[in-house]
């Protein structure tokens, strides 16, 4: 370093050199945070590929009595109809670590094989760790005909009858 | 007459070998068996000399070299299981009754990496313990036990991304459940869990990304931190063992002063044998035992119970009795944050190279196995049959009720034990850390074997023989 006073307006601008280290600083930051980018992206979900995330139309509205519980493996619901004619359909994910959650016929509820969580009909949560009842999806009824959109499922703090959708 | 321009040896196959070997073999000298162990590339992860005490086997149980070994082995028949593996869902489990029954070695292959990363995440943890107990963390080996952490989790990250490759029930659903447990982790959690299962559940995607994982990106970064922790201990050296009294444990009457020895062949030749028969217990160990394969990989069926791999069955049963956000991400997070922080607190003992740090030191570390031991089992007795502290507190959320305020307690309880060794005990600060130490890690291992042998269907409490049967 040299001793040389710089002029006082000298102190307020940037020097040459110091202007294109920060350049080249910036510069490689950014070509950084471009290669990490790109890096990341080859991991990002690639989920178009299979069936499970589409809309599906399972069947009639008849096809399901009141008081059924009816599983789609395909895409990883159960529809379910209420003793009242309500539908709901319910994702499979055990709330609280993932696993598939079964129903249980005998005993007419969800119990999760991993943790011994247990779900009511509509999803709620009859016996923790689970956190939250069971995610649902969306169903719509057109025509007769009822669908499940995959493609979000939808989270709720206890379930309530806005849930259910009727014919 | 001319001076010879060209010194030489005379013949052309000498002249070769001496441009690979520049030392003379075998070193005539000990100057000469430093010179070799500083020119060789390989040898040169030691300094030329050691202290002789610390060639003791019982102070280090060549634990630190044990992991090495072990990550060579995983090296060389990992790249040889690649030959015969591909990972699509379609063919990874065929590819492993291939690797049984058709390859030749196949099944030998793959249990010695098995078996092998198996062996490693005890022997990485074993070395934590031994290097805690012995003080070996102390300045300035601050720093390097931080890095030996950070190759704990690598370990870990790299046993559990393998575990999913088989593409068997035990791992699609140990997978499954692990990964679940990153959903927890407030706001980033859900975006992280299926950016590395590259969808929102464990498929095609998570195949490949756990194979990319486990074969390139978490060998590198541990073969970058291993050549960083190995350089450290050159540098830095070994701890020297004391006995209680502070003298050097030299097997002897005990002196002040440290000799030293040439690292060749004292300390060589040491290695070589220990790694020789490593290597032959872990291939007799091979020979005899399959790796496990269980039915191929079904989503629409969750096996009862479903277990994660068994070194997280400790936190599996953590999870059992706190709230997930608790037993999955804060208390694990404490504990390593802990572990972490340790080697920079005030130390008021020079222990240096002491097991358990002094004799009122050992007796402290037994009370806290001790405790640990009745306190673990009984704390989970409690816990399953008399205390539901949700249903007493209904209206409070379950974050508070079974997070919280249990976590609240537990760490009270340990607060007033510190305090009791301390004061009741009048035990140091240091002796005091390390009850507590032991008595967590007790409760740890405590709650590994109840998760591994004395959870049976679903999940409920049972003796190892009903688990069994």
């Amino acid at each position: 370093m040299s001793d040389v006073k710089l002029p006082s307006v000298m102190d307020e601008t940037v020097s040459r050199r110091d202007f294109l280290k920060l350049a080249w600083g910036a510069a490689g930051l950014l070509a950084l945070v471009e290669a990490g980018g790109v890096a990341l992206s080859f991991f990002s979900p690639r989920t178009a590929e299979g069936r499970f995330g589409g809309v599906f139309e399972v069947g009639a509205v008849d096809d399901f009595p009141p008081g059924s519980v009816t599983p789609f493996n395909a895409g990883r619901f159960y529809l379910v109809r209420m003793e009242d004619g309500g539908f709901l359909a319910l994702y499979r994910k055990c709330t609280h670590l993932g696993c598939a959650v079964p129903w249980n016929q005998a005993e007419q509820k969800f119990i999760c094989p991993c943790h011994a969580s247990a779900f009511e009909r509509d999803g709620q949560v009859l016996n923790p760790p689970a956190p939250r009842p069971l995610d649902r999806f969306l169903v719509t009824i057109v025509d007769g005909m009822v669908r499940v959109d995959t493609g979000a499922p939808i989270q709720r703090d206890r379930p309530g009858p806005a849930d259910l959708v009727y014919a | 007459m001319a001076e010879n321009p060209d010194p030489r040896p005379e013949h052309l196959p000498q002249r070769i070998w001496e441009s690979i070997q520049r030392d003379e073999l075998p070193p005539p000298d000990d100057r000469g068996r430093m010179r070799l162990v500083m020119n060789n590339l390989v040898l040169h992860l030691h300094p030329s000399k050691v202290a002789r005490p610390t060639l003791k086997f019982t102070y280090t149980w060549g634990l630190g070299g044990l992991a090495l070994l072990l990550v060579m082995i995983l090296a060389v028949t990992g790249v040889l299981l690649m030959f015969e593996y591909t990972p699509t869902p379609q063919t990874a489990y065929l590819d492993m009754l291939k690797l049984q029954t058709e390859v030749w070695y196949g099944q030998l292959i793959r249990n010695l990496h098995h078996w092998s990363g198996n062996l490693l995440v005890i022997t990485v943890f074993l070395h934590l313990l031994r290097v805690f107990f012995t003080g070996g963390f102390r300045t300035p080996r601050e720093f390097n036990w931080v890095l030996g952490l950070g190759l704990l989790l690598l370990v870990v990250a790299a046993n559990f991304t393998g575990y999913l490759l088989p593409w068997d029930q035990l791992a699609y659903w140990a997978v499954t459940v692990g990964s679940s447990l990153l959903s927890y982790v407030p706001l980033i959690g859900e975006p992280l869990r299926n950016f590395l299962l590259g969808g929102p559940e464990v498929g095609a995607a998570t195949l490949t990304n756990f194979y990319g994982l486990h074969v390139a990106i978490i060998p590198l970064a541990l073969m970058g931190i291993v050549s960083f922790h190995i350089w450290r201990v050159r540098k830095d050296t070994l701890s020297i063992p004391r006995r209680l009294d502070g003298k050097i444990d030299d097997g002897g009457t005990g002196s002040t002063q440290v000799e030293k020895v040439t690292t060749l062949p004292h300390l060589v030749s040491r290695e070589l044998v220990f790694a020789l028969v490593m290597t032959g217990l872990i291939l007799m160990w091979s020979v005899w035992v399959n790796a496990p394969l269980e039915a191929a990989a079904n989503p629409d069926h969750s096996p009862n119970p479903a277990k994660a791999a068994w070194y997280f069955m400790g936190l599996q049963e953590l999870l059992l009795h706190f709230h997930p956000v608790f037993g999955a991400i804060i208390i694990p997070t404490l504990a390593l944050g802990a572990l972490a922080i340790l080697p920079y607190q005030r130390f008021d003992l020079s222990a240096e190279g002491v097991w358990f740090r002094s004799l009122k030191g050992r007796q402290m570390a037994l009370v806290g196995a001790v405790t640990g031991l009745i306190a673990t089992p009984a704390l989970v007795l409690l816990d399953e049959y008399a205390l539901d502290l949700p249903g007493l507190m209904p209206s409070l959320p379950t974050l508070i009720s079974n997070g919280w305020i249990p976590l609240a307690a537990l760490l009270l309880l340990l607060i007033v034990y510190y305090e009791i060794i301390k004061r009741v005990f009048k035990a140091t600060a240091c002796e005091s850390r390390q009850s507590v130490f032991v008595l967590l890690v007790t409760a740890f291992v405590v709650l590994t074997v109840i998760g591994i042998a004395f959870r049976g269907e679903g999940m409920a409490l049972m003796w190892p023989w009903e688990v069994l049967g």
